[in-house]
């Protein structure tokens, strides 16, 4: 089942993504393109089998490790000037974005 | 004394040890020869502290401390944040982003005395096997400046293969150590999923990313794995387990081996996937070659078989950007990261600064990820894709019940024309056959020069291992280059 240019639009709105028309028209091509090559993937019968979704549980338990909800970073406000220091837009500490609440 | 750039990480050691050059001396003189080739396009960034850290390292040595490693130079690849140096990840989307922390694996390549002096090119991301996909420009191929020098680790493997560095680090999601290692005619080890922490190595697909060194020698690979690998607190998926001496690992001797017969006893499987009629002759004819080498070391070759091997290929390829488009959503020009100059509001904002921000290859495979997490086609795609990922880690346990380490090609012919393969983004996908079954099993594996082909390019051999068992590999890889010189071949011109 190919996709259409419909299926590209709301794939793009969902990844938030803006593409021009030429892209647009370029993208469909390809990903019809990549999903001809995974079709051979659906002949498979996979009943039974549990997903791996991380590798090392091939072959041992793995627990997801978590750490204490505490503080690790200290150091502020010095930390969180270099954490800020890339950002596109700040003041007084706090991310700009713009206004989302009309008023 | 040999000019410096021809002296490799353990050799470069042992003349810091001697007092027969200092760091100083050697930084110096790798930061010349960078500068002089810019023609091969492989730095991002310079670390303007490199000849402090050196003498820094030559203060550590004159003070009494003996590391292999304490006063060589080595680059990262651009995907390892540093705090002191821009890290872009080879995207407009990172232009000059500094990161507030170094990744572990930088901290602990610096605890160790190395010396940093660049940040490499990649491609953007580390989405690609011929880093033409690098925002800043393609790296070139020392062997063949027309050719790419394969990807994503594409400016490492430049840069070690031409003599510009004598070792630099990497990251493998899908063969992207091992490839350009092979392309670059070098060599490299991608250690089981998890022996390395991903803390600060930008994300590109979680249960896949693993970093790894890139050198001229199996021996120099250990004494750097070695230095970055162990148990990180910081990432959740780190293994817990005790720091490896990789490189005591290597020169450990197998029981009953001789001088001349130092593998003997190992069995080495074949997969009869990783040969098939459509494998390149000439890669075909440098990998067998290499093979009946490593039997005349007392190996023996076993067939087996990966039936999945070409499964591979869409497995990866749905897992992989389902990852990536759930790791890159963070890119919303709010916290770093590239803004959009003119924007309505939040929403369309945080599309324009993606969308000028991101590549076309990048952008490709966030919309295949994010469709194939999308409601209604989850299960079809992404949760089959993770059942047959199953089943491929499960067809290699099958084969080391009959073989201790899986050899075969790293890929099926050498590097090629840059532009070759641009406009059609799923034969770059294909191209990637031999090194994606083991990076969806998290097995290690690497890759070591083992002739040439067309051209005159490198051809790499592939050894993948059981989980772990990265002494074995790095031991059959250090007896195959005592035996031969491949590894030692420099392109013309460096």
């Amino acid at each position: 089942m190919a996709l259409t240019p419909d299926d590209v639009g709301r794939i793009a709105q969902l990844a938030r993504l803006e593409l021009a028309n030429d892209e647009r028209a370029a993208m469909l091509t390809q990903l019809n393109g990549f999903f001809s090559i995974v079709e051979q993937m659906s002949a498979v019968d996979t009943s039974g089998v549990e997903p791996l979704y991380t590798p090392l549980s091939a072959v041992q338990e793995v627990h997801l490790r978590l750490r204490d909800d505490a503080v690790s970073e200290t150091g502020e406000p010095a930390l969180r000037a270099l954490n800020q220091r890339s950002a596109p837009v700040v003041e007084d500490g706090l991310y700009l974005v713009p206004k989302v609440i009309a008023g | 004394m040999k000019a410096l750039h021809e002296m490799g990480v353990a050799e470069l050691g042992r003349a810091l040890d001697a007092k027969e050059v200092s760091s100083v001396e050697a930084v110096q003189h790798q930061l010349e020869r960078l500068a002089a080739h810019a023609e091969l396009n492989t730095v991002l960034g310079l670390d303007p502290q490199a000849l402090e850290h050196a003498a820094a390292a030559d203060a550590r040595r004159a003070g009494g401390e003996r590391s292999a490693l304490l006063g060589v130079p080595i680059a990262h690849k651009d995907i390892f944040v540093t705090r002191d140096t821009p890290t872009t990840a080879g995207s407009k989307m990172l232009a000059g982003y500094r990161s507030p922390f170094d990744a572990t694996v930088v901290a602990r390549l610096a605890h160790a005395g190395t010396v940093t002096l660049a940040k490499l090119n990649c491609d953007e991301f580390a989405m690609g096997s011929g880093n033409e996909n690098s925002a800043y420009g393609p790296t070139r191929n020392p062997w063949d400046p027309s050719r790419v020098p394969g990807g994503s680790s594409g400016g490492s493997a430049a840069a070690v293969a031409a003599r510009l560095l004598p070792a630099a680090t990497g990251t493998d999601t899908g063969g992207s150590i091992r490839q350009p290692a092979s392309f670059a005619g070098i060599t490299g080890i991608k250690p089981t999923y998890g022996v390395c922490s991903r803390y600060g190595m930008i994300a590109f697909a979680s249960s896949l990313d693993q970093a790894g060194p890139l050198a001229r020698s199996a021996e120099d690979c250990a004494l750097l794995l070695g230095a970055m690998s162990g148990f990180d607190e910081r990432d959740s998926t780190s293994a817990q387990r005790a720091p490896q001496d990789f490189h005591a690992q290597m020169l450990t001797p197998r029981d009953g081996a001789s001088a001349a017969q130092p593998l003997l006893g190992l069995r080495i499987g074949l997969p009869k996937e990783f040969f098939p009629k459509a494998l390149a002759n000439d890669v075909d004819r440098a990998v067998r070659a290499a093979l009946a080498e490593l039997e005349k070391l007392g190996a023996t070759l076993v067939d087996v078989s990966l039936p999945r091997t070409e499964l591979s290929i869409p497995v990866y390829y749905i897992i992989a950007p389902a990852e990536a488009s759930s790791n890159l959503s963070r890119f919303d020009g709010v916290r770093y990261g590239h803004r959009a100059a003119a924007h309505g509001d939040l929403e369309d904002m945080y599309k324009k600064s993606r969308s000028e921000g991101f590549g076309a290859e990048v952008k490709r495979r966030i919309m295949i990820g994010t469709y194939v997490l999308s409601h209604g086609y989850y299960d079809a795609y992404y949760l089959q894709a993770q059942k047959l990922r199953r089943m491929i880690a499960d067809d290699f346990q099958a084969c080391f019940s009959q073989c201790d380490v899986i050899a075969g090609p790293v890929a099926p012919t050498v590097a090629w024309k840059i532009g070759a393969k641009s406009d059609d983004p799923v034969a770059n996908y294909l191209a990637d056959i031999f090194t994606l079954p083991a990076s969806l099993a998290g097995l290690p594996g690497m890759s070591l020069p083992a002739g040439f082909g067309e051209g005159s390019m490198p051809v790499g051999l592939q050894l993948i291992g059981n989980y772990f068992d990265e002494g074995r590999l790095l031991h059959a890889a250090h007896a195959f280059q005592r035996a031969t010189d491949w590894h030692e071949r420099k392109p013309a011109g460096y």
